[in-house]
């Protein structure tokens, strides 16, 4: 199971990057498509949220990789040290 | 005790959604859009408030819950929410206060969102931390209901206030969208009032009065929590395997499913919110049920079984919503056709207003009704270039009946990824730094994913145009992704005990 899990680790951290490309090329297409101030906002509220949430998904696959899930911790003592 | 905590995230709950459903009235008053600068106020409320406050209120409040403790923190957040509710409800018009009309209710409308993001930490925790062990689910789904008894609050008082103006029923409904909609808003003090009296009476956590009295609370609870690996990587756990689904479901379950019933299968505007006030009320005690049965099995088969049942059901649900609505392929009764048509003098000129109400009937007890509204000149020759056209549909008891149970069951989604989800960020983290730490992962999870569904939802349909169910495609791959993460990383484990 902990291969899986490390395995997987390098699907999410792929996922991060190509979400992130997706998103700006959408955005780039959606605003040339109707560039107005309202579909520049939506869409720079969309970019600007979702690229630290698809960094915080590449850390998470990190983690996973580095095998950080393969034990979850039991007591807070574990997180706080 | 779970009362008094779960009567004041109810409140927030109203006040946050009252602005929601009435954000057309809304917009007419204060983002006229004649005016571009209102115009990009009222986008800016929209998104701003759902998106990027709530998380930003997360960090805000869960920080100082965690530093002066949960009782003073969840109090703040009730007053700053009440008190703009109220203030929204005060506001004159665009017509008499021009631009600073939309400034000031986008200002309230960011102080809502922030409120909102530091209220629910605040309330799951303290519940939580008052809870036997054996009983957390069960305890704190009490505050999972609140949520959507929040919405179904709103959606009552709203249809009440909206028929209750006048004995007319058109002309309680225009007095309702010249001045009545303040009444729900201004109605909120009241509540407010009540809950910050019952909040004061209430003690502080137990758990954190201990740690405060041995002097163990947490110097910097944002540095703790988010710059240190071993508290990160559960932050981004809660957040990727569960509440980044649970978020899709609910926010698909109740506010997709109301929008595309609305807008999509254009069910007349009374029949789709009553469609949801009774699928929300047969949902609700569901919240506790699950919440009490993840004390015996664990949280986490409970929130993904209903997340796999969203991502297998949710197409062949909402294709039933569609065909259920649809006169297109249904066969119409031609003889049955009423064409109803009223005239309004228009006072000091001689022109009248026109409405003109045809209704179609359709097999299976569909009726489509259009209402045309337009001016009839008394100049010969001169006509209304762009009359109003509003359709909508009515649906017979038997389809009505249909489309509240394919919602509930929805709804039943929402309550299984929903009910145990508090108690179990809760069991994540340790009580020192628990209210920043679940905070930030929920509003994500909610705000963010959940809350974009719609917006993506419909603007998927507008992009991929032959498909109408297309929209679905977000929440399905956002809740198979954390589905998967899930079923891999997350532990059905409960913990015995919270108080270190």
């Amino acid at each position: 199971m902990n291969s899986i899990k490390r395995f997987a680790g390098i699907l999410w951290i792929i996922l991060g990057p190509l979400a992130i490309f997706y998103l700006i090329k959408t955005a780039s297409e959606e605003i040339a498509k109707k560039p107005v101030i309202d579909t520049k906002i939506q869409w720079m509220v969309f970019v600007a949220i979702f690229i630290p949430i698809a960094i915080g998904f590449m850390i998470f696959g990190y983690y996973a990789l580095k095998g950080e899930y393969d034990h979850l911790p039991e007591s807070s003592e574990e997180i706080v040290g | 005790m779970i009362l008094a905590s779960s009567v004041g995230t109810l409140i927030e709950w109203y006040d946050f959604y009252i602005f929601g459903s009435l954000a057309t009235v809304i917009a007419n008053q204060f983002f006229p859009k004649a005016n571009p600068t209102a115009a990009l106020l009222s986008t800016l409320a929209t998104f701003a408030a759902g998106f990027i406050v709530r998380p930003f209120g997360a960090l805000v409040f869960g920080r100082l819950g965690d530093l002066i403790g949960r009782k003073y923190t969840f109090l703040l957040t009730l007053i700053i929410m009440g008190g703009s509710t109220f203030a929204i409800g005060l506001i004159p018009s665009y017509e008499r206060i021009g631009v600073f009309a939309p400034i000031i209710i986008l200002i309230l409308r960011l102080l809502q969102g922030l409120a909102l993001g530091g209220e629910y930490g605040g309330a799951a925790t303290y519940v939580a931390e008052h809870a036997p062990a054996d009983r957390r689910g069960y305890f704190t789904s009490w505050i999972q209901t609140t949520a959507t008894l929040g919405l179904f609050l709103s959606l009552g008082i709203i249809l009440i206030t909206r028929h209750s103006l006048d004995t007319d029923r058109a002309k309680s409904i225009a007095e309702f969208n010249d001045w009545g909609w303040r009444i729900p808003f201004l109605l909120s003090i009241v509540l407010v009032g009540v809950s910050i009296y019952i909040r004061l009476k209430m003690k502080e956590s137990p758990l954190f009065s201990k740690l405060k009295d041995e002097g163990k609370t947490s110097v910097n609870p944002l540095k703790e929590s988010f710059a240190h690996k071993r508290n990160l990587k559960m932050v981004l756990l809660a957040l990727f395997g569960a509440t980044m689904g649970q978020g899709v479901v609910w926010y698909t379950g109740q506010f997709y499913a109301q929008s595309f019933i609305e807008n999509v299968c254009k069910i007349d505007f009374e029949q789709s919110r009553t469609i949801l006030i009774w699928a929300i009320l047969f949902g609700t005690p569901f919240f506790v049920v699950f919440g009490n049965w993840s004390d015996k099995i664990g949280r986490k088969w409970i929130m993904l079984t209903g997340m796999l049942l969203a991502i297998i059901t949710y197409r062949p649900l909402f294709n039933q919503l569609f065909s259920i609505a649809d006169t297109d392929h249904k066969k119409e009764f031609i003889t049955r056709k009423e064409i109803n048509t009223k005239l309004i003098p228009i006072p000091n000129t001689e022109n009248s207003l026109r409405t003109v109400t045809s209704t179609r009937h359709f097999e299976e007890g569909v009726r489509l009704v259009e209402v045309k509204t337009d001016t009839l000149y008394a100049e010969p020759g001169k006509v209304t270039l762009k009359p109003d056209i509003k359709t909508s549909k009515l649906l017979n008891d038997e389809n009505y009946r249909w489309m509240i149970i394919i919602i509930f069951v929805m709804i039943l989604y929402v309550t299984m990824v929903y009910g145990p989800i508090a108690a179990f960020l809760v069991e994540l983290f340790p009580t020192k730094i628990r209210y920043t730490s679940m905070s930030l992962p929920y509003h994500i999870g909610n705000g963010v994913f959940g809350g974009l569904t719609p917006f993506i939802a419909t603007l998927l349909t507008t992009i991929y145009t032959g498909d109408k169910l297309v929209g679905l495609y977000y929440p399905i791959i956002i809740a198979a992704v954390c589905l998967l993460i899930g079923v891999l990383y997350v532990s059905n484990k409960i913990d015995p005990n919270i108080n270190d």
